[in-house]
């Protein structure tokens, strides 16, 4: 079967158990690239380490909660909290771009975007 | 204070004014606040003097002053977070707490320092320098909370807001000797409140007794449209409770003391002053049962799984695009080596940690050993805390296991620095609500320490009616507060 | 460079092509997904803006109830299970235009699965599998400055505008579509166009694909034929236009078909359609950068619509534009042909709204096919953007039931519709059009036209009647057409019989 999807109703990209609870410096170097910083080499030489430390301690949650353990992501129990379809006030032009580093023709300028648009 | 307000005998701008010369002169020592609003809090104690004279005051509160934490948007006023990468940025709209705060008449004396992003335990990861508790200038606030507890135990300020994700607000109570709320989740809004961790966060008072923080915690609570995880019901009748609370007795309350939360890793001290408060509950009439919650000695896991995972995709938008620093690298930088530069400069160690942390617990091949698993102990937790409440009306724990250590400690150890938040993250995981109050001062030390309340979500007036009680009890033991025992600061260090 | 292409005919001789299609759909709320601001298309820049959709520190996103609704109609007018459950996603990954550097959006719990559509392609009818139908959240727009193509690459820097950013987007994914083979382009194309049909039908979207309301990726695979096993996937993105699908994915198929032909690999990678050239182009390569690390979104709460809510929602929704179709194509009595054709110009509404407006079937076709049709055609409009509407064309049509016009008159006042010079009751009075019966003035044109053909005259009173047309021909051109002509004929035949 092709994928149709990048992501298909039910997700196969590999989210399976791991028990390796270190992680190496070319690790954190690529969890810093994901995560947009640009680590120094000796951030990671520092980082690698410490990393690992605070993962062992935490490592020990793997198997705590069986199968039959439902996940919580919200502790409280709403659904369906929504607004009625109503126009609200937003910001100016000016409040918007207050923060911004740099403006041009009202808008936000930004250097040159390398990607593809998504 | 509000009463003096309320009979004539002094003005909002005489009580704001006098903040404000307290922070000129114990701040330099201190540095609790990163931003101090000298003009607007006496415009608005002039309005809210105003609103006196012509016999309508917007509330109980009306012209009492009050510092609120640097990771709360405040219109006009920067808000920075306690990060380089937010310096200078100034919100063009109130969170909904900071809304509240206004319409109640409550001046806003300036922001309080944090551990950036509300991540730590000291205050010593604010990009402008750590806050220093007023017991001992040479030792740590709490955190992440720290600048708004010192400030209020230094009498800069008689009420702050704080803001508590694994204990932010109540480990901070606990060794500056103040009052500490966590709400329940839900309870306060936490639209403007800059995420940290989305599903534990909750702004709450920080104050000098259990009744000012009664009081702030109206005008704050209730529901919140503009928040969906908010709480569409009335706020139970907490002032009524403090009150209640403060005749000292507890006949018929059940106390349930957790037995996960205490013993290995706590000071003597710490456990000795908390030894002394079930004792007085006891006294005073209340039933203390031990109650077992196995799972709590998961949560600390559990948070540094869950916490990171939310917070790095929370401090994803500091990019430099919209709002805030931007770094351009030489050569001819695109718009990612920017993001890249930015981010590399404008966040401190412990958030970078964090960021590849929650980076990594939400990875391909990781996520459900890591997060997902995070969210099962989750439900483990909430369930050990309704059980214990079928026990206890309320549980009781210390707040913190020590007492407040050196600046510099912990601050390159965090596994150290984590352990800090073994008492009060449980509340956290669940969105149960607790309160922190002085329990009095360890021996070996003489420094601070508290005792944590916790009751069941929603059930926030139960923290308020024991811990007006127990602070009662306390009191008529000290002969006062434990505050008037604090050092004298002057002006010296300033 | 240039992609090596297979002709069309070889490539479809040795492989079997498998579709997917990815539809993009902004909805017509009010306000955006996740906050009141207006969703106005081509507003000043950054100027329907708030905390929440700049990505604000501290701001937080409310679902609008409406955006929820229209996605449950969609989902169920493609036959979907709607989900008793579900949440929202964060999307994780760094983008200029996403003021929050994460989408929200749905993972593993869409609110609608599990549907299909069937495709009609020259009375063949193919099903097309839903896969699913979740809501999201659009981007910001950029201006790219500098560079020579005003493209993004090669631009100097560029400039955002988030006016468009968290406005409601329902992503529809349909399942590998098999079994196609030739029709393959053709289906995709029809897929688009009659989804376009549905969702205009339920009044969700402006579906307009030249303003990015509707927008289309092609994803297409081929297996060696008849061996089931498919191969890598490309998704071909920034096809927007119902052409343009079927181009891209033509172009798709002879490019895999050269390139596994010619022994080579296919890349997984995004393409990108240029409509000016007919052509795609490598996008990126896909590879573990696509770690979008979702997560449930824990400033939202779940969706949990009741099934009563679902039910009464379905019990509202338009009849099926298939069914439709049969229904109207039996009561106006139209052949098949016609009705494909009607279909084909898009102006299935537009004949629909002319026969309620009381013009017989036949009539309101032959105006819309015959003559309008061809007018858009010549001046490349959709037909729907002629400026002449289905009450017009039943006017006209009536004018020419009490004979006021006939067909030659009825054209110019079309002409002036065009020309947007009013209601064609203005047109005829001010064109002077309205067909003459008077015998007064007919009289004296007939009498014209029979001395001026003495010998045509002469047949018809030797009982030649067929011969009296071109007298009327004579007539109708001296009246510059507007006379009747049958009183035309009366009073030739009076005169010469």
């Amino acid at each position: 079967m092709p994928e149709t999807s990048e992501h298909p109703g039910a997700p196969e990209d590999g989210r399976a158990a791991v028990e390796q609870p270190t992680l190496s410096r070319d690790q954190v170097a690529h969890l810093a690239d994901l995560a947009r910083i640009d680590l120094s080499d000796a951030e990671l030489d520092h980082l690698a380490p410490q990393l690992s430390v605070i993962l062992d301690s935490i490592a020990s949650i793997q198997g705590v909660a069986g199968d039959d353990v439902p996940p919580t992501s919200h502790t409280l129990p709403l659904t369906n909290v929504f607004r009625d379809d109503v126009v609200r006030p937003g910001l100016t032009a000016e409040e918007a771009l207050s923060g911004a580093p740099e403006v041009e023709q009202q808008r936000f300028k930004v250097p040159r975007i390398l990607g593809e648009e998504q | 204070m509000a009463a003096a307000l309320d009979d004539g005998a002094t003005t909002s701008v005489e009580i704001t004014q006098a903040h404000l010369d307290r922070i000129s002169e114990v701040d330099g020592a201190v540095h609790a606040f990163l931003q101090v609003d000298t003009e607007g809090a006496l415009r608005d104690a002039a309005a809210s003097d105003a609103r006196r004279a012509a016999g309508s005051p917007a509330g109980p509160l009306d012209g009492v002053p009050i510092a609120v934490k640097d990771v709360v948007a405040t219109r006009g006023l920067p808000t920075t977070c306690g990060s380089r990468i937010l310096e200078g940025w100034v919100p063009p709209y109130d969170a909904t707490v900071v809304a509240r705060l206004r319409a109640a008449g409550l001046p806003i004396l300036g922001k309080t320092n944090m551990d950036e992003f509300a991540m730590g335990s000291s205050t010593e990861h604010s990009a402008f320098g750590p806050t220093h508790n007023p017991w001992d200038l040479d030792r740590i606030p709490g955190g992440s909370g720290g600048g708004s507890a010192a400030a209020v135990a230094a009498y800069e300020a008689p009420l702050a807001i704080g803001t508590d994700t694994g204990g932010s607000i109540r480990q901070p109570g606990a060794v500056t000797g103040t009052v500490g709320v966590k709400p329940t989740y839900g309870g306060v809004s936490r639209y403007g409140l800059v995420s940290l961790a989305n599903s534990f966060d909750q702004a709450g008072p920080v104050t000098r007794s259990v009744l000012d923080a009664a009081l702030l915690h109206e005008v704050i609570g209730g529901h919140d449209p503009l928040d969906s995880t908010s709480i569409d019901q009335p706020v139970p009748a907490l002032v009524e409770a403090a009150r209640r609370g403060a005749d000292g007795d507890l006949t018929g309350v059940r106390i349930g003391v957790v037995s996960e939360l205490g013993g290995e890793g706590y000071q003597d001290g710490v456990l000795a002053r908390f030894a002394e408060s079930v004792e007085l509950m006891t006294k005073a009439g209340a039933e203390v049962v031990e109650v077992s919650c196995p799972s709590f000695v998961h949560a600390l896991a559990t948070y540094y799984l869950i916490l990171p995972a939310e917070a790095s995709s929370n401090l994803a938008r500091f990019d430099a695009m919209r709002y805030g620093l931007r770094v351009t690298p030489d050569g001819d930088p695109s718009a990612e080596d920017v993001m890249r530069a930015t981010r590399e400069a404008g966040f401190g160690d412990e958030v970078k940690r964090r960021i590849i942390l929650g980076t990594f617990a939400l990875s391909s091949g990781y996520y459900d050993a890591y997060y997902g698993q995070a969210q099962k102990v989750r439900t483990l937790v909430t369930r050990d805390f309704e059980a214990a409440f079928r026990l206890a009306d309320v549980l009781v724990s210390p707040t913190a296991p020590t007492t407040a250590f050196k600046i510099g400690e912990k601050v390159d150890d965090p596994l150290a620095m984590y352990l800090n938040d073994l008492a009060t993250i449980p509340a956290n995981l669940s969105g149960v609500p607790g309160i922190s109050i002085p329990s009095g001062l360890a021996d070996e030390d003489g420094l601070p320490a508290g005792v944590q309340i916790l009751a069941p979500a929603m059930a926030d007036d139960r923290v308020y009616r024991v811990g007006a009680a127990l602070e009662a009890l306390l009191g008529q033991e000290w002969g006062g507060a434990l505050l008037d025992r604090a050092p004298q600061l002057t002006g010296a260090g300033a | 460079m240039t992609d090596t292409l297979l002709s069309y005919d070889d490539a479809l001789a040795q492989f079997d092509p498998a579709l997917g299609l990815e539809v993009h759909v902004e909805l017509n709320t009010e306000t955006k997904m996740f906050c009141g601001c207006p969703t106005t298309f081509g507003a000043e820049p950054n100027t329907q803006t708030c905390p929440t959709c700049l990505g604000l520190p501290g701001s937080m996103p409310v679902v609008n109830a409406k955006g929820v609704e229209s996605a449950i109609r969609i989902g169920l007018a493609l036959n979907c299970e709607i989900a008793e459950w579900c949440r929202f996603a964060r999307k994780n990954y760094f983008y200029p235009d996403m003021p929050k550097n994460f989408q929200t959006s749905q993972y593993d719990e869409p609110i609608a699965f599990n549907g299909f559509m069937d495709v009609e392609v020259n009375g063949e009818t193919y099903r097309v599998g839903i896969e699913r139908a979740h809501m999201e959240e659009d981007t910001g727009k950029s201006l790219h400055v500098g560079g020579s193509t005003g493209r993004i690459h090669g631009a100097d820097y560029s400039l955002v505008d988030y006016n468009r950013a968290g406005i409601p987007l329902i992503e529809i994914v349909t399942k590998p579509v098999l079994g196609t083979g030739d029709k393959a382009p053709e289906v995709a194309r029809a897929y688009v166009g009659q989804l376009r049909e549905l969702l205009l039908g339920l009044g969700v979207s402006d579906v307009r694909m030249e303003q990015g309301s509707l927008r289309c990726d092609v994803n297409l695979s081929l297996a060696p034929k008849g061996s089931g096993t498919l191969g890598t996937r490309t998704e071909t993105k920034n096809v927007n236009s119902l052409r343009s699908v079927e181009r891209a994915a033509r172009y798709e198929v002879q490019r895999h078909a050269a390139v596994l032909a010619g022994g080579g690999r296919v890349f997984q990678e995004t393409r990108h359609w240029h409509e000016d050239t007919g052509v795609t182009t490598s996008g990126r390569e896909k590879s573990d950068a696509d770690d979008y690390r979702y997560f449930p979104e824990p400033d939202l709460v779940p969706v949990a619509p009741s099934r009563e809510w679902v039910a009464e929602l379905k019990t509202r929704l338009p009849e099926p534009p298939h069914e439709k179709r049969a229904r109207l194509q039996q009561e106006w009595g139209f052949s098949e042909l016609e009705m494909r054709d009607t279909l084909g110009a898009g102006a299935l509404g537009l004949v629909e709204e002319t026969i309620a407006a009381g013009t017989a079937p036949q009539a309101a076709r032959k105006w819309w096919l015959g003559e309008l049709a061809r007018r858009a055609n010549e001046t490349e409009t959709e037909i729907g953007a002629l400026g002449v509407t289905p009450v017009d064309v039943a006017r006209v049509q009536s004018l020419v039931d009490d004979g006021t016009l006939n067909d030659k008159l009825a054209r110019q006042v079309f002409d002036g519709l065009l020309d947007r010079e009013g209601t064609p009751d203005e047109i005829v009075a001010a064109r002077g059009l309205a067909i003459v019966s008077d015998d007064g003035a007919l009289s004296a044109a007939v009498d014209n036209a029979i001395a001026a053909n003495p010998d045509v005259a002469d047949k018809i009173r030797d009982g030649k009647v067929a011969a009296a047309g071109a007298l009327i021909g004579a007539v109708m051109k001296e009246m510059r057409g507007q006379a009747d002509a049958n009183r035309v004929r009366e009073l030739v035949l009076e005169r010469l019989t």
